[in-house]
C-alpha cells in the first residue's frame, strides 16, 4: 500500500510538473512573439517595462483561462494591429508567407530555361 | 524583335525592387492606434474610485458622446491635459469617464482636489489590464466614443488645444 502511495505522489508531482513547464513555455512563446510598443525593437519578453509588464499579465490570465495561442495574438492584434506581433499571421499576409517559395519556383525555372538555352546553343 | 531573356529578368527585378521600397513608403514609421476608429469598444466593468459601485459600458450609452480619460496622479503630461479636461467638462459639456491608472486613491483624490474635477465619473484599473482592453499602451491616452460605443477618435498623449477644437467640432457635427 506504501509503494502505491508513494508511486501516486510520485506521478502527481511529475504530471504538475510537466503541465506548469507546458504553460510556461507556452507563455515564453507568446512573451517573445508580442512587440513591446515603447521600446526600441524589443519583444515584451525582453523589456521590463510598464507596458510589457501589463501585457505579461493579461497573457497569463488569458492563457489560465484556457485560451490558445492564435486567440491571445487575435485580441491583441484586434487592440493594437497586427504590428503588435513579430510573426505576422498567414491569412492577412499570405503573400509575404508564400513569396520565398513563389521565388524559389520561378529562380527554379528560370535555372532551367537558361540550362536548356544553353544546352540547344551547344547542340547547334 | 526577339527580345532579351537576361535583360528582361534584371528588369523584372529592378521594379520588383523598386515595388517593394514604393509599398514600404507608405507604410506608418510610428505605431498608432488610430486602427481602432470606427470599433466598438469591449464590455468594461470598473469600480469606482470610492469603490462604491461598477461602472459598465452600459453607463455611458445615455450620452451622445464620452471621452473616457486614461490618468495617474504620476503622470505629469496628465497634470498638461488637465486644464484642457475642465475645459471640455465646463464649455462643452461633454462628460468624462476618468480612468485612474495603476494609482494610489488616496494620491487620485489629492490630485483631483488640488487641480480640480472634470470627471462625471471616476473608475480605477490598478492592475492596468483593463486598460489593453482599450487597447491602451501609455498614459495619458483619451477615447472619444458615441452612444453606440463607437470610438470616433483616439489621442494619444496629452490632449492639446488643437484636440479641444476638434472635440468641439465633433459636438457640433450632432
Amino acid at each position: 500500500m506504501r509503494l502505491i502511495y508513494t508511486f501516486l505522489i510520485f506521478f502527481s508531482f511529475l504530471f504538475f510538473n510537466l503541465f506548469a513547464k507546458d504553460i510556461s513555455t507556452k507563455e515564453a512563446e507568446i512573451f517573445k512573439n508580442i512587440r513591446c510598443l515603447i521600446c526600441q525593437g524589443q519583444s515584451i519578453a525582453d523589456s521590463n517595462s510598464e507596458f510589457s509588464q501589463t501585457l505579461k499579465l493579461v497573457v497569463k490570465d488569458q492563457i489560465k483561462e484556457g485560451k490558445s495561442k492564435e486567440e491571445i495574438y487575435d485580441f491583441l492584434i484586434e487592440k493594437y494591429g497586427e504590428w503588435i506581433v513579430y510573426k505576422p499571421t498567414f491569412s492577412k499576409n499570405f503573400i509575404l508567407w508564400l513569396l520565398p517559395y513563389i521565388f524559389l519556383l520561378l529562380g527554379g525555372i528560370v535555372l532551367f530555361l537558361l540550362i536548356k538555352k544553353r544546352e540547344n546553343t551547344k547542340t547547334n | 524583335m526577339k527580345i532579351n531573356f537576361k535583360i528582361t529578368l534584371v528588369l523584372i527585378t529592378v521594379s520588383f525592387i523598386l515595388f517593394v521600397f514604393f509599398l514600404s513608403l507608405g507604410q506608418k514609421s510610428q505605431y498608432d492606434t488610430r486602427d481602432l476608429i470606427g470599433k466598438k469598444i469591449d464590455n468594461f466593468n470598473l469600480k469606482t474610485l470610492e469603490g462604491e459601485k461598477n461602472i459598465t459600458e452600459v453607463d455611458l450609452m445615455d450620452n451622445e458622446y464620452t471621452l473616457i480619460n486614461f490618468w495617474a496622479s504620476w503622470c505629469s503630461p496628465c497634470r498638461a491635459e488637465h486644464k484642457y479636461l475642465i475645459k471640455i467638462k465646463n464649455n462643452l459639456g461633454l462628460r468624462i469617464l476618468g480612468v485612474n491608472f495603476k494609482d494610489k486613491n488616496k494620491n487620485a483624490i489629492d490630485f483631483l482636489n488640488e487641480l480640480g474635477n472634470p470627471y462625471s465619473y471616476i473608475v480605477k484599473d490598478n492592475s492596468g489590464k483593463q486598460s489593453i482592453k482599450f487597447g491602451v499602451y501609455g498614459i495619458p491616452e483619451s477615447i472619444l466614443i458615441n452612444k453606440d460605443l463607437i470610438v470616433v477618435k483616439k489621442f494619444i498623449g496629452p490632449i492639446k488645444k488643437e484636440d479641444l477644437e476638434l472635440i468641439s467640432k465633433i459636438l457640433k457635427n450632432l
